[in-house]
């Protein structure tokens, strides 16, 4: 009984100190990044209010780190950020219920008055194991493959092996993006739905049956895996950007051409296209265009 | 009693004791009323039937039934007590009865460990070395399957079954087992035959216990077991009730269906365990009388 308390004991000391470790690490995290915005804090009339934002999900993490960055640099201002979705953004843009509409997607036609404006594009890459054959895919090959219509590697070149699908749960940003994109919208037949991007590719590197898809930006660290080409075309921030690489989508602001924009809100908005905000956009995963 | 009363400190502390008492009823009522609330709606919304006895779960098109969850997380609770069962029950006989002090706490001390390691970790661990070795023993496109989260969890009701049995073996008095010895039994049939059957009550306590934690996991088995809504099989994909409820809450919109049939999920779930715990009570109520 006393051994085993004491080594529960130590366990919880140790896993406090992880713990602490962290936040540590987020924190001086947090301080880097408002640092850095600090030079553009420059504006002559000091900002103040309130800047609503709603809208996608996806781009909860661009949001942040811009919002972050935006308030440290003018502390009289205070973002807000409601996950909702793209549809709902842009709806709420459209009826003034927030400042600026959030879209991971571009307008339809049917939603007019309204302009959006690209911050940044997303690059959605297609994972498999290291050790898979195939190198390239076609866009097509890739719906077939995640509808159930093509089920073995050996159909797209690669070794006799049954395809294990591996996606994101309902209501996730990337399924979402890459659903829409691949056309396989409620359709996909997986094998896995994972919770999060290290999931997949954990799964993904694990089995040499496997295919996935996770943001661009948490691929190119990633061991055992590799990003397949799709029409020839690989997935780097340069192919996003020329839009060779087709499963792309574009994180838009969204504003009603009626409204008339608050100072502090237009003032985030000139900085979410400024070049300053590059890099804290590269930071949150996605391809900056300025 | 009048003693008591008399001291004014005694009475001060009767009043803190009682309100610790009080406030786990608190917490208990509050959060039945508020997983009654919360998952009502949406039952009434989509239906009791459809939503009970429903096969298809998919939120995008508005159909939610959770026959899939029920029936996985039925399945794979009795997997692994079936698998559990023996094998802790093994242990506890071992410890109880055959081995010498020093295996014994050797034993003891590794299970109340399997006890303490957190349920991620489990997940960790079969998600990167289980559900390749399923793939791979059973030639399948992906391991992660009923299968992997059925042997997870006969491992994280290892501990419990075999801790309660130790004890409910050690209480047997020692006169059964020396009055079977010299009727010229053998050790195992004295341990099969009288001691366990004298200390069933507390096995059975195991049991229940077993199921309860196998019913109320999720952490390690959204990792290993794929979670995708598929009719149960052993080797397919599978979401259990717990998983399906921690698969989707961070993304479902608020004030959706989607997110009140989570809640509805979680009302099922609490009924589920409540289920466990009156029969726990009955069994523990029975060996009292």
């Amino acid at each position: 009984m006393k051994l085993s308390k004491t080594i529960k004991a130590i366990a919880c000391a140790g896993a406090a100190l992880a713990l602490a470790a962290t936040l540590g690490a987020c924190s001086s995290n947090a301080d880097s990044s408002s640092a850095g915005s600090d030079a553009n804090s420059t504006d002559a009339v000091e900002l103040s209010g309130n800047v609503s934002t709603n809208g996608s999900t996806s781009m909860e993490k661009v949001i942040g780190s811009l919002g972050e960055a935006f308030m440290a640099a003018n502390p009289g201002v205070t973002i807000t950020y409601d996950a909702t979705g793209s549809g709902t953004g842009i709806e709420s843009a459209s009826n003034g219920s927030c400042d600026l509409g959030l879209a991971s997607r571009d307008l339809k036609s049917e939603e007019t008055g309204l302009t959006s404006i690209t911050i940044a594009l997303d690059g959605i890459a297609v994972v498999v194991n290291a050790d898979c054959g195939v190198d390239n895919l076609t866009l097509d090959q890739v719906s077939k493959i995640f509808t159930g219509e093509i089920t073995n590697w050996s159909e797209v070149g690669g070794a006799d092996l049954e395809i294990s699908c591996i996606g994101r749960e309902a209501g996730s940003g990337t399924r979402d993006g890459f659903e829409s994109i691949t056309g396989t919208k409620d359709s996909c037949v997986l094998d896995q739905e994972l919770t999060s991007t290290g999931a997949v590719l954990t799964a993904v590197s694990s089995s040499p049956n496997a295919i996935g898809y996770a943001s661009l930006s948490a691929v190119e660290s990633a061991d055992g895996i590799k990003a397949l080409t799709i029409d020839g075309v690989a997935c780097s921030e340069e192919t996003v950007l020329d839009g060779t690489y087709s499963i792309q989508r574009p994180f838009n602001i969204v504003i009603s051409e009626n409204a008339q924009l608050s100072p502090q809100a237009q003032a985030f908005v000139d900085f979410a296209t400024s070049p300053e905000a590059a890099d804290l956009i590269r930071g949150a995963g996605a391809v900056p265009l300025a | 009693m009048t003693t008591k009363s008399t001291h004014p400190l005694e009475a001060v502390f009767h009043g803190i004791f009682f309100a610790c008492g009080a406030l786990s009823v608190v917490f208990v009522i509050g959060i039945t009323a508020y997983l009654i609330i919360s998952g009502l709606p949406a039952i009434s919304q989509v239906g009791l039937i459809d939503f009970l006895l429903g096969q298809v779960w998919n939120p995008g098109k508005e159909q939610f039934g959770i026959l899939p969850f029920i029936l996985t997380s039925v399945y794979g609770t009795i997997g692994a007590t079936l698998l559990g069962l023996p094998l802790g029950l093994l242990t506890a006989l071992f410890l109880s009865k055959f081995s010498s002090r020093r295996v014994s706490r050797v034993i003891r001390s590794a299970v109340e460990l399997l006890a303490g390691i957190p349920s991620v970790v489990y997940g960790l661990v079969g998600m990167i070395v289980l559900v390749p070795a399923i793939q791979h023993a059973f030639n399948l496109a992906s391991g992660a399957t009923l299968a992997a989260a059925i042997l997870v969890l006969t491992i994280m009701i290892l501990p419990y079954i075999v801790n309660v049995s130790v004890t409910a073996l050690d209480a047997v008095p020692r006169e059964y087992e020396e009055g079977s010895l010299a009727l010229g039994a053998t050790d195992t049939e004295t341990y099969f035959k009288i001691s366990l059957r004298a200390a069933r009550s507390g096995v059975a306590t195991a049991i229940v216990q077993g199921i309860g934690r196998a019913l109320g996991e999720a952490m390690a088995i959204i990792m290993v077991a794929g979670t995708v809504a598929n009719m149960p099989e052993l080797f397919e994909s599978v979401r259990f009730l717990t998983t399906a409820i921690v698969s989707e809450m961070s993304y479902a919109p608020y004030g959706s269906l989607q997110r009140e049939a989570l809640f509805s999920i979680a009302l099922v779930l609490f009924l589920f365990i409540v289920a466990v715990n009156v029969l726990l009570n009955l069994i523990v109520r029975r060996k009292e009388d």
